[in-house]
């Protein structure tokens, strides 16, 4: 037992040595983190506003005038052309110069004060699929004015957004891109560090001495896992000074939770490196695997929108469950106990690759 | 337990899918002794370490390796081994004193005398001054020295050496050399596997592998008396010419050159060889001076890995 543990120390404490002496992996320990939380926590901002829209209005009445004016007032468009056909309402939409366009026929009056039929069209760039999502909210938009006699119409409904008030996309994010970075890092690192010895040779010594596959196998993957919790620690503290990102929830609940979300992804990473024999070849299949955890996770695109058999796909991925337990945590306080239904996925992720990459491991030898 | 033999086997063999890398190979490799095994790359030498070593499961046949049934007892079997690979394969961006460290922590050899013996092996194979050198930037004659002193640290009673001295000057390869004789005078069983005839010759036991075979196994002092074959040493100003002339003739095995000498190797039943050979040359136009000759390594390795001369020859004789 004590000469397992001296293995594994001294398996991991030569890992720690090389990763000290290569300064590219060490600066892309701290600096890919860094880099991704400024450029994504800037860069994506699901809230558009100010879209650039031209009208074409067919009517000059009053209340045309007042749904253009209302339009701008929300703040969604900016009207920077009038175009005087629909035709050159279209024009101006394929060349790219408005984003939205809104079409008013002559008999606008009488269809908005009719209310069976639409009164004004709005001609969208669907090539960009969030714009067409913003302006069906705009469709959506009661007019004020629609029935004049009638005192301003009730909203159905009264919307509260909760936990993210200001509907910062910093906020969303920003949690999430814990797992994202956890997610490359991780199974990167760990399926290269393996590949590597093997492509080096140091395979072929080391199985002929007494360290046992579980031994080796976890020296390797100890420094990775502290090295994961620095990583979070650097998210968080650039989280909270630069995009004021709320910690509603206990710190030791979200560690934990990384740590679950470490042990999974390092458990593909190794199942990666048996397959894998090159240290290309275990680039391009981290690659692979990260695609869809970015696509499917919720981390992109809101999970409840997919279809069925995207969501059962994200299901599987360790990265979906991870992104639930931090936006749980961190945003709304919740605790582990509470967020069990993800908690045991990871688990049994874990455990399931771990098997496996020590059975491979095995065999890959013979 | 303690028989005379390091390792024993019977009917060795290896198939990958249909080809088969080594085929029915007995072995018996005395104690504390040198044993080397010669052949041509990708005869099976590999292999066959890496069966005996516990890396690759024979497909059919039995090896005992120190006492211990192979593949069965391969876990028990590492700490008395050590194994040199054919390509440098301790870290290279680790210092010699950390890699040495490694394989003793790897060995889990006691804390209490460890750095003494890191120490000692450093002083034995001339690494003293280079403790803290990166391996990755030393000299192949350095790096040998440090594998070397890495596969013995933990003082293995077989120790495993594959092409060993593959990138390395001349001088290094006799200083290494001497370093394996004094391992084996104290009691180290040592297989080494080569394709360098001078290596072969200093080796106090040695196996011929062709093709996965067992073709010629003794001392090398044996074997090259025990050649199946007369050998005629031919001095002629043409040899490349004379090589042709006499490769067609049907009592000669094989003919290999040696700068402007050629050694032909004849069935040994053939009479009157020297005055064939002069009738053979003169009939091609050449001259040259034509005398019986010892066998050395090479002409023995020739002899047991030539396999289409004797089909060749067969239906004539």
């Amino acid at each position: 037992m004590l000469d397992t543990f001296r293995r594994i120390r001294a398996v991991g404490g030569k890992e720690v040595r090389q990763l000290l002496r290569d300064r590219i992996t060490f600066g892309l320990i701290v600096g890919l983190p860094l880099m991704q939380i400024v450029l994504f926590g800037y860069a994506i901002n699901t809230d558009v506003r100010h879209l650039r829209a031209g009208v074409a209005d067919m009517a000059h009445t009053q209340l045309s005038r007042t749904l253009v004016a209302q339009a701008e007032a929300s703040q969604v468009v900016d009207v920077v052309a009038a175009a005087p056909s629909v035709t050159d309402l279209e024009k101006l939409l394929s060349d790219g110069r408005i984003s939205v366009g809104i079409y008013i026929p002559p008999d606008f009056d009488r269809r908005a004060a009719g209310g069976s039929r639409p009164a004004a069209q709005l001609l969208v760039d669907g090539s960009d699929p969030t714009l067409l999502g913003v302006a069906q909210g705009l469709a959506a938009m009661p007019l004020e004015s629609r029935n004049v006699s009638s005192a301003a119409p009730v909203p159905l409904f009264e919307l509260r957004n909760y936990y993210n008030p200001e509907r910062r996309s910093a906020v969303d994010i920003v949690p999430a891109l814990i797992g994202v970075i956890l997610t490359l890092t991780m199974v990167l690192f760990t399926a290269v560090a393996i590949v590597r010895e093997r492509e080096r040779g140091n395979l072929e010594l080391l199985i002929t001495t007494p360290v046992r596959t579980l031994e080796l196998m976890a020296g390797k993957i100890m420094p990775y896992i502290v090295i994961g919790l620095i990583q979070v620690t650097i998210v968080l503290l650039a989280g909270k000074l630069l995009f004021a990102v709320p910690i509603v929830g206990s710190l030791l609940d979200l560690y934990l939770a990384a740590l679950l979300f470490i042990a999974a992804s390092l458990g593909l990473g190794l199942l990666i490196s048996t397959v894998a024999q090159t240290q290309f070849q275990a680039m391009q299949l981290t690659v692979v695997t990260f695609l869809p955890s970015i696509l499917l996770s919720g981390f992109m695109f809101p999970f409840e929108g997919m279809p069925r058999f995207a969501q059962w796909l994200g299901e599987l991925l360790p990265l979906t469950h991870f992104v639930r337990l931090v936006r749980g945590i961190l945003l709304r306080g919740a605790d582990l106990h509470g967020l069990l239904p993800d908690v045991w996925p990871l688990l049994v992720f874990f455990a399931l690759t771990m098997i496996l990459a020590v059975l491979k491991f095995h065999k890959s030898l013979d | 337990m303690q028989d005379e033999y390091a390792i024993r086997t019977r009917g060795l063999t290896r198939r990958f899918g249909d080809f088969t890398a080594v085929a029915g190979v007995d072995l018996a490799i005395p104690r504390a002794k040198v044993y080397g095994f010669l052949g041509p790359n990708g005869a099976g030498k590999s292999t066959t370490i890496r069966m005996l070593c516990g890396l690759l499961a024979p497909s059919s046949g039995q090896a005992t390796v120190l006492g211990h049934e192979m593949p069965r007892d391969a876990e028990a079997l590492r700490r008395k081994l050590g194994y040199m690979t054919q390509n440098f394969s301790l870290y290279a961006d680790l210092t010699v004193w950390e890699n040495l460290e490694f394989m003793a922590e790897i060995f889990t050899l006691p804390r209490a005398d460890q750095a003494a013996r890191i120490h000692a092996a450093m002083q034995r194979y001339f690494l003293a001054d280079l403790a803290e050198r990166r391996a990755g930037s030393m000299s192949g004659g350095q790096k040998q020295r440090l594998a070397l002193a890495a596969a013995t640290l933990h003082a293995p009673e077989l120790l495993f050496l594959d092409e060993p001295t593959s990138a390395v000057d001349p001088q290094s390869r006799r200083d290494f050399w001497d370093r394996l004789f004094e391992l084996a005078a104290a009691g180290t069983t040592i297989l080494v596997s080569t394709h360098l005839m001078d290596e072969a010759e200093r080796c106090h036991g040695l196996a011929i592998i062709s093709r996965g075979r067992l073709v010629a196994e003794g001392t090398p002092k044996a074997l090259m008396e025990s050649i199946d074959a007369l050998v005629l040493e031919i001095e002629t100003p043409d040899p490349q010419k004379a090589s042709m002339a006499l490769r067609d003739e049907p009592y000669v095995k094989s003919v290999t050159q040696l700068g402007t000498r050629l050694h032909a190797l004849l069935r040994r039943d053939t009479p009157a060889a020297v005055k064939k050979l002069s009738e053979a040359l003169r009939q091609a136009g050449l001259k040259g001076e034509i005398q019986e000759t010892p066998a050395n390594l090479e002409d023995v390795f020739v002899e047991a890995t030539s396999f289409e001369g004797d089909e060749r020859v067969a239906p004539r004789a």
